[in-house]
């Protein structure tokens, strides 16, 4: 019985951090077709930027109470993730609009190796520690054996959160709307008078704030070290892929999939665990090439 | 704008001649083999992961040393300035980027740079791929890190190739001495290691061991997760629930720290405590992060359990205060395998003369020598592989100084962890560790 509660709670807690990390991947690449590399570079630059504010806080001599720090997680990320996406799109996607997806890959992995290295250059390559909210929160006990870090509980709440957001700036609001058809036709929809520009620095905007959020939300419970942006963006495909490429509710079903089916293999047959996301990918893609939630596009004449 | 085709040709043409000029101009010059200074290769990671924890502090260690060795700085027997009285002169390369990479690496620093020895790696998959190479093209070459027992066995009558460290087999043939001495009840023991040879190895011979020694001992759990994954939440849970008596691992770096900061937050290792083979670089940062009475290892007797000696009387206070941090096992092991060199050359060179590279591989060959750690002997490996004892204690944090230290300290001496010349780890261990003096 504790085997199969820690199995269903252990996924979701996984399957919300790979939905976190995934988000920002698939609202991009949803609106601009871009198959952003670069988003694990933001959720790095999210959790540097964490990891050294909250570890400045901690260590000030101020008496303010420790629960700011969560405050100071989420506003550093949104700033981070605000800085960073408005340049990236401004200073060098506004020049590479329209271009084939295939080389919108190549350049955002150039971008994501020259953001690798920048993150060095800022933050060194010494580990940073931002433990505090982490424990701040306590456990939960189940049973006598199984506990779990309320932290990573709380986290499950914020992605569902976070997807709720999506889905209802999406669907029931009038800039939603707007970009629910730029997505469908960005010609029509310029022809209709909707500025695709701006739609377009919006979304890459957000996505990479989703991207620095993913980072700083899990600041806390690692070690931040450089390259953590390069592990992080396979895993996110792998995710939006299984999914359908573009669709929230995609990468929901994808993280919560992937992250159920992982969570198993730990349990019941952990020497598989490697293998196990990768074969999820390669069984879901035989059934449904373009992913769970991902629609077959009628070509353009 | 049209551009016509011979006016697209001249500009690549322009291009491509500039291309030229411009690499001609700023690749590095092949240098004389002989400028009057000692050329040493360093090969550690200055990116990546490893770079942090490992690469930084070996890399920072090495600068220290050669500075010191180059002002005639350091104690004796090591006060003759540079090398053989040659000044040092060092050329760092970043090990990050794969085996291929490395090897290419190496051929350049031997081809091109015209290093007289080279000193690096910490990645196993490195050692094993460079040691071929460092015999073809007769460099000596000093493995300062890497753990593989398999560098010997790969290359089977080595000739250049040396390793001043230990390797991973006596980490845990000291860790299954350690636990069963400390902890006689030990009923059951779990694992969480990461899938790759290091991790893979490291359970193998702790198990193998603890078994020879503990028959009864009982395995309820195996967790396997990669390198650099960072979140173990599935495995501590699985962890918990197996309800181990002892979690045995050999993860490092920022891995290690993310799974003692999330085991420590849910109490994991309050229930079931942890055995860190690599726990030494973590002491530091730990606080009070992590539970007293984690057992921690350092893969030998360096960082926190380096002894008291003139050598480190002047490492340990001088890299503390040049890089605000502790010196742990990299750097330690660095500057091992630097004063290998160092007393190798000095040992059969012409006095005041550039040593030659039989200068080096004749005298590091079942050399005996001192460094920070304690005395050093290349006796094993038909004189290749340095021979040391091994330490392990358990962390304990002071509230007041803020400060982590290691308490209960037990030693282990070569004799008593190490198979004899010839016999691979595991076949030692399975006919119960013939010939082992243990006291």
């Amino acid at each position: 019985m504790n085997t199969l509660f820690a199995i269903l709670i252990d996924g979701m807690i996984y399957a919300s951090w790979l939905f976190l990390v995934a988000a920002g991947l698939t609202v991009i690449y949803g609106v601009m077709r871009i198959l952003n590399m670069a988003h694990g570079s933001f959720y790095a630059i999210g959790a540097y930027s964490a990891a050294s504010l909250v570890g400045w806080y901690f260590n000030g001599d101020g008496d303010s109470s420790p629960y700011w720090s969560y405050a100071l997680l989420l506003g550093c990320a949104l700033v981070a993730g605000l800085v960073v996406g408005l340049v990236v799109e401004q200073g060098l996607l506004r020049f590479m609009r329209g271009r084939d997806e295939t080389l919108m890959v190549i350049v955002t992995y150039a971008l994501l190796l020259i953001l690798e290295d920048a993150t060095k250059l800022l933050w060194g390559v010494d580990p940073y520690f931002a433990y505090q909210p982490y424990r701040l929160l306590g456990q939960s006990a189940v049973g006598d054996a199984l506990s779990f870090a309320n932290y990573d509980l709380a986290l499950v709440v914020v992605s569902i959160l976070v997807g709720l957001a999506a889905w209802y700036a999406l669907n029931r609001t009038n800039k939603g709307r707007l970009l629910r058809a730029v997505i469908h036709d960005r010609e029509v929809a310029m022809a209709m008078g909707v500025n695709v520009n701006v739609m377009f620095a919006v979304t890459f905007v957000i996505g990479s704030m989703l991207g620095a959020l993913a980072g700083a939300l899990t600041a806390p419970a690692i070690s931040v070290t450089p390259g953590i942006g390069i592990e992080v963006i396979v895993l996110a495909f792998a995710v939006v892929v299984v999914g359908g490429l573009g669709s929230i509710g995609g990468a929901a079903a994808g993280a919560l999939l992937v992250g159920l089916t992982r969570s198993f293999a730990v349990h019941l047959a952990p020497e598989i665990e490697l293998f196990v996301i990768y074969g999820v990918m390669f069984l879901v893609l035989a059934v449904r090439p373009q992913g769970m939630f991902g629609q077959i596009l009628a070509r353009k004449i | 704008m049209r551009v016509s085709r011979p006016s697209a040709r001249k500009a690549g043409l322009a291009i491509a001649a500039m291309s030229v000029a411009v690499s001609a101009a700023f690749a590095p010059a092949a240098q004389a083999a002989d400028n009057g200074k000692f050329r040493l290769g360093i090969v550690t990671f200055l990116s990546g992961s490893a770079a942090g924890p490992f690469g930084v502090p070996a890399a920072n260690a090495a600068k220290l040393t050669v500075e010191a060795l180059n002002a005639g700085a350091l104690p004796a027997p090591y006060n003759k300035k540079g090398i053989n009285g040659m000044e040092i002169e060092t050329v760092i390369i970043d090990e990050n980027g794969g085996a291929t990479k490395q090897v290419e690496e190496f051929r350049n620093l031997v081809q091109r740079q015209k290093v007289d020895a080279v000193i690096g790696y910490i990645s196993s998959g490195d050692c094993l791929a460079i040691a071929p190479v460092a015999e073809e093209l007769k460099t000596p070459t000093v493995f300062f890190d890497c753990g593989t027992s398999r560098l010997f066995e790969t290359v089977k009558s080595p000739k250049y190739s040396f390793r001043t460290g230990l390797d991973a087999v006596v980490d845990n043939v000291a860790l299954a001495r350690y636990v069963t001495e400390t902890r006689p009840n030990l009923k059951s023991v779990a694992s969480i290691q990461q899938n790759y040879s290091f991790g893979q190895d490291s359970w193998n011979d702790f198990i193998l061991t603890l078994k020879h020694l503990k028959p009864e001992i009982k395995v309820v759990s195996e967790q396997w997760p990669k390198v650099m994954q960072g979140q173990y939440g599935a495995e501590i849970s699985a962890l918990s629930v197996a309800k181990a008596d002892l979690v045995h691992s050999s993860f490092w770096g920022g891995d290690m720290e993310a799974l003692m900061l999330q085991g420590s937050a849910r109490g994991l290792f309050d229930k079931s405590p942890i055995a860190l083979t690599c726990g030494d670089t973590g002491v530091e940062d730990f606080k009070d992060k992590v539970p007293n009475g984690v057992i921690i290892g350092a893969r030998g007797p360096y960082g926190i359990f380096a002894p008291q000696n003139p050598l480190n009387d002047w490492f340990r206070p001088k890299f503390t205060a040049q890089f605000k941090e502790w010196p742990t096992y990299p750097a330690y092991k660095m500057v091992q395998a630097i004063l290998a060199v160092k007393a190798s050359a000095e040992k059969t060179g012409k006095p005041n003369a550039m040593p030659t590279a039989d200068n080096v591989i004749q005298g590091m060959k079942g050399l005996t020598f001192e460094a920070p750690s304690g005395t050093v002997r290349m006796a094993s490996a038909g004189g290749h592989q340095a021979v040391q004892g091994v330490s392990y204690g358990e962390y304990q944090y002071d509230p007041k100084t803020k400060k982590g230290s290691v308490t209960k300290v037990k030693s282990y001496a070569a004799e008593c962890l190490m198979p004899p010349d010839g016999t691979t780890a595991a076949d030692w261990i399975k006919a119960g560790m013939p010939g082992a003096k243990c006291k």
